[in-house]
C-alpha cells in the first residue's frame, strides 16, 4: 500500500515486515506436510521504531473503518495500520485458515458467536490485563448481555465493536386496522393480535414473516421460554425439555394456523417490496434493516413502520433476544499486542463509536454512544435500545452454529414436512448429542488430568 | 520416488528418469493427497484437532458407519441420483437433438446457432443463477407467467421441495447441453454420407435412417458423452450452492454440497473425507455397471 515514490525509510520497514511473512508461509506449508518443528527459527528481530499492525475487518465495516485509521496514525506516530477487508461470507474460513497457517493478523473483527471456537483453538489473546487497566474500555459502558458473549468464564476475549439483536419490525397501519395501537407484550396477547391481523389481511396475506431457514427465531423463542438449549456444561442438548417444547409448539403453531407463510429467505425475492405491499405485517429481523427500511420502503410508508421488542411468554418482563454483533479481538500470535490494544481502545472510544455508527449504520456497542447519537430516543431504533438490555448469549460452545442449523432444520421438517414435533425434537437431541460427542470427550479428558 | 532398479538396470533407469517428472507431479499432487484424505477419513479431524494434533482420535470406520446412519447422507445420495438419472439422460437427449438440428442440411446460420447454444456453457454460473432465479420467481417470474398464460397454477420453483430439484435439473441441462452438442456434431460429421444414401435407396425413412445409421455410428460418441455427463453430474455442487444452498428442506443437497458443508463450514474434516470416499465408490460402481451394460449390448 506504500505509494511508488516512497522514502527509503519506508521501504526499509516494508522489507522488515516482509521477511517474517515469508517464513510464516514456509512454516505453513511445512505444517501441512505434517512435520512441524521449524517454529523456533522464525523470529527475526524487529527494531521497534515503526510497528505495522494488521487489522482484518469484514464487509462494510472493513471498508468504513479505514476512514478512522488516519486519525489513529496521527495520534500514534510509531504505529501504521494495514486494514484488510474480507467479505463476510469468507471471513470465518479465512480466520481459521490463517490460524492453521500461523498467519493470523494482530487484531480482527470477529463475530461474537465465533469467540468460543477461536478461544478453544487458543487463537485469541485473553484481554483481562489490558481491560483492567483501561480507562476507555469498561464493561459497565456496554450492554451486559453483549459483554457476556465476549467472555468465557472470567476471561475476556473480545471488546464489543457493534451490536446486533432481533426485534419485530411491523406495519403500524395494518396493526391499527386490526385494532392494535401498539405491539402486545406477552405471547398470548401477541398471538391474538396476529390472528386479528390475519383476519384483516385476508387470504394470500399473512400476519408475520418468520423465514424458515433462519436459525435465530427458533433459538430466540426457546431462550424466551427459559430453555438453556444445552445443559450447563454444554455436554447435551435439552431440546426435548418442556421449556423448549413450549417455545417450539408456539413457533410451529404460527405456521400451522396460517399466521406466517412457510417460506424461507431465498423464496421471497424482495422482502422490502412485500413488506411495503402489506403481504405480511410483521417481520423478526436485525438492526441492519433499520437502514434498509429507510432506503427501500417508499416515502409515503415511512411513517407507517416501526419496531418493537420481542414479547415475552408471560408476565411483565420483556422477552429476551439473542446477543449478536461483532467484537475486536487480539490474536495470541501477534507480536505487537500493546499497539494492537491501543487501536482497540481508539476504536472503542465514544466519539469513534458515534462516527462508526454514522459511517456504517451499525448500532454502537457503548451505551453512552447511543445517547450521544440520539439513537436511544429515535422511535424506530428505540426497540433495539430496549431489547439490547435483555439479550442473552447463545451457548458458548464451538459447535453452536452447527447446532443452530440443526434446530431450524428440525423446525422446517415439522412446518413443511409434517413431522410430529415430538419426534423431531427427540431426533434433534440425538443429533446434537452426536455433534457434542467430541466436546464431551475433550471435557472428560481434561477432568481426568 | 527413487525406485529400485529393475533387472535390466540401464533401461529401467532411464525409463524412470523420463517418467520421474510426471510421476513426481502426480504422486505429489494427486496420490499423496488422496492417501492423506483416506487416512483423514478414519480420524475425527476437526476444529479441536486444528488447535492441537493430540486431539485427533483414530476412529476406524466410525465416520463411515455414522455416515450410513445419518438421514442427511441418504437424502443427499437420493438427491444426487435423482439429478444424475433424470438430468443425465435429459442432457444427452437435448444435446443430441440440438446437434441433429444444427447439423441438418436445411438449417441456415449454422455457426450462429452453434455459438448461441454453446454460450450458456461458457457463461459464469453465478451470473446465470441470478438470472434464473428471476425466471423462477414464484410471482414475477417469466416461467410462471408462461404457465399462467397456459392456464396452469404458478409453481414455487425454488421454494417447493418437490420442484426445487427439477428446477436445478432444468438449469443444469440448459447450462451444459451446448458442450455435448459440439461433441455430437463432431461425431455426426464423421458419419460417411454414403451410408445415408444407401439407406435412402433401400427405402429407409428419416426415423429409420436415424435409428439404424446415425445411432450405431454415434455409438462411441454416445458412450463418451454419457460417461462424462454422469461423472460430472455426480459431482453436482455449484448449482444448488448458488441457487438454493441445498434447501428447501434439504431437497437439493447433493453429496458434494454435503461434503463441502461438513468440511469447510463445520470443519469436520474426517467426516467430510468419508463423504468424499463414499462418493468415489458410488461413481466407481456406476462406471462399472455402465461398462457391464455396454458389454452385454455388444455381445
Amino acid at each position: 500500500m506504500i505509494p511508488h515514490g516512497s522514502t527509503e525509510g519506508a521501504e526499509g520497514t516494508r522489507q522488515q515486515v516482509r521477511l517474517p511473512r515469508a517464513f510464516r508461509v514456509f512454516r505453513a506449508s511445512v505444517w501441512n506436510l505434517g512435520t512441524a518443528t521449524i517454529a523456533a527459527c522464525a523470529h527475526p528481530d524487529t527494531p521497534d521504531q515503526t510497528v505495522t499492525l494488521r487489522l482484518w475487518a469484514f464487509g462494510r465495516e472493513g471498508e468504513e473503518v479505514q476512514q478512522l485509521i488516519p486519525e489513529f496514525e496521527r495520534q500514534h506516530p510509531g504505529i501504521r495500520v494495514r486494514v484488510q477487508q474480507i467479505p463476510w461470507i469468507a471471513a470465518h474460513e479465512k480466520l481459521l485458515t490463517a490460524y492453521v497457517g500461523d498467519a493470523t493478523p494482530d487484531l480482527a473483527q470477529i463475530g461474537n458467536t465465533w469467540i468460543p471456537e477461536f478461544a478453544v483453538l487458543g487463537a485469541l489473546q485473553p484481554l483481562n490485563a489490558w481491560v483492567d487497566r483501561s480507562e476507555v474500555v469498561d464493561s459497565a459502558a456496554y450492554f451486559g448481555g453483549i459483554w457476556n458473549t465476549n467472555t468465557i468464564g472470567d476471561t475476556v476475549f473480545g471488546v464489543p465493536w457493534y451490536v446486533d439483536t432481533r426485534v419485530i419490525f411491523y406495519r403500524r397501519d395494518i396493526l391499527a386496522r386490526a385494532g392494535y395501537r401498539e405491539m402486545p407484550r406477552t405471547w398470548a396477547e401477541w398471538r391474538r393480535a396476529l390472528e386479528a391481523v390475519k383476519r384483516v389481511q385476508g387470504p394470500g396475506r399473512y400476519a408475520i414473516f418468520l423465514p424458515t431457514n433462519e436459525w435465530a427465531q427458533p433459538y430466540v423463542f426457546g431462550m424466551q421460554a427459559g430453555s438453556t438449549l444445552l445443559d450447563s456444561a454444554g455436554r447435551h442438548g435439552t431440546f426435548s425439555d418442556s421449556a423448549f417444547r413450549r417455545a417450539f409448539d408456539f413457533y410451529v403453531g404460527l405456521f400451522e394456523s396460517g399466521l406466517a407463510p412457510a417460506l424461507g429467505n431465498v423464496e421471497i425475492a424482495n422482502v422490502y417490496q412485500e413488506f411495503a405491499r402489506g403481504r405480511f405485517a410483521m417481520w423478526i429481523t436485525g438492526p441492519w434493516n433499520l437502514g434498509e427500511f429507510r432506503k427501500r420502503i417508499p416515502p409515503d410508508l415511512q411513517d407507517d413502520w416501526s419496531t418493537a421488542p420481542l414479547p415475552a411468554p408471560s408476565g411483565d418482563s420483556a422477552g429476551v433476544s439473542i446477543a449478536g454483533g461483532a467484537s475486536l479481538a487480539l490474536f495470541r500470535a501477534s507480536r505487537h499486542k500493546d499497539a494492537a490494544w491501543r487501536l482497540v481502545e481508539f476504536l472503542s472510544a465514544r466519539e469513534r463509536q458515534e462516527r462508526f455508527y454514522r459511517l456504517t449504520g451499525d448500532l454502537p456497542a457503548r451505551t453512552d454512544a447511543w445517547k450521544a447519537t440520539g439513537l436511544a430516543d429515535d422511535p424506530q431504533a428505540r426497540a433495539f435500545w430496549l431489547q439490547l438490555h435483555r439479550v442473552q448469549p447463545v451457548p458458548k460452545v464451538p459447535e453452536v452454529e452447527l447446532i443452530a442449523t440443526r434446530v431450524f432444520e428440525s423446525a422446517e421438517q415439522v412446518i413443511r414436512g409434517g413431522r410430529p414435533a415430538e419426534a423431531a425434537l427427540a431426533a434433534l437431541d440425538r443429533d446434537v448429542d452426536r455433534i457434542l460427542e467430541k466436546r464431551r470427550w475433550m471435557l472428560d479428558r481434561e477432568a481426568a488430568r | 520416488m527413487t525406485a529400485k532398479a529393475p533387472s535390466s538396470a540401464e533401461q529401467g533407469g532411464s525409463a524412470w528418469l523420463f517418467l520421474a517428472p510426471a510421476l513426481l507431479l502426480i504422486g505429489g499432487f494427486f496420490f499423496l493427497p488422496v492417501a492423506a484424505s483416506l487416512l483423514l477419513s478414519f480420524t475425527d479431524f476437526d476444529i479441536y484437532a486444528i488447535a492441537d494434533p493430540a486431539n485427533v482420535r483414530l476412529l476406524g470406520l466410525r465416520n463411515y458407519s455414522e455416515l450410513l446412519a445419518s438421514p442427511m447422507f441418504w437424502t443427499a445420495l437420493k438427491n444426487t441420483f435423482y439429478f444424475v438419472l433424470v438430468g443425465g439422460p435429459l442432457t444427452v437427449a437435448v444435446s443430441l437433438g440440438a446437434a441433429l438440428l444444427v447439423n441438418a442440411r436445411l438449417v441456415r446460420f449454422k455457426s450462429f446457432f452453434r455459438t448461441l447454444y454453446f454460450a450458456p456453457f461458457v457463461t459464469t454460473l453465478v451470473a446465470v443463477a441470478i438470472v434464473w432465479r428471476y425466471l423462477y420467481h414464484p410471482e414475477y417470474g417469466l416461467l410462471n407467467y408462461a404457465l399462467g398464460a397456459a392456464g396452469i397454477d404458478p409453481v414455487d420453483w425454488l421454494g417447493d421441495p418437490r420442484w426445487a430439484m427439477p428446477a436445478i435439473i432444468l438449469l443444469a441441462v440448459w447450462k451444459n447441453f451446448g458442450y455435448h452438442m459440439l461433441i455430437f456434431i463432431a461425431g455426426l460429421q464423421a458419419i460417411p454420407e454414403e451410408l445415408y444414401e444407401a439407406a435412402y435407396l433401400d427405402g429407409a425413412g428419416p426415423w429409420h435412417r436415424f435409428r439404424h445409421v446415425t445411432l450405431p455410428m454415434l455409438g462411441p460418441t454416445l458412450v463418451f458423452v454419457g460417461l462424462i455427463t454422469m461423472i460430472g453430474f455426480f459431482q453436482l455442487f455449484a448449482e444448488p450452492y448458488v441457487m438454493t444452498q441445498g434447501g428447501p428442506l434439504r431437497s437439493t443437497t447433493s453429496l458434494v454440497l454435503l461434503m463441502y458443508e461438513e468440511g469447510f463450514r463445520w470443519w469436520r474434516m474426517g467426516y467430510a473425507a468419508a463423504v468424499a470416499f463414499v462418493l468415489f465408490l458410488v461413481i466407481l460402481a456406476a462406471m462399472l455397471i455402465g461398462r457391464r451394460v455396454r458389454r452385454e449390448e455388444v455381445a
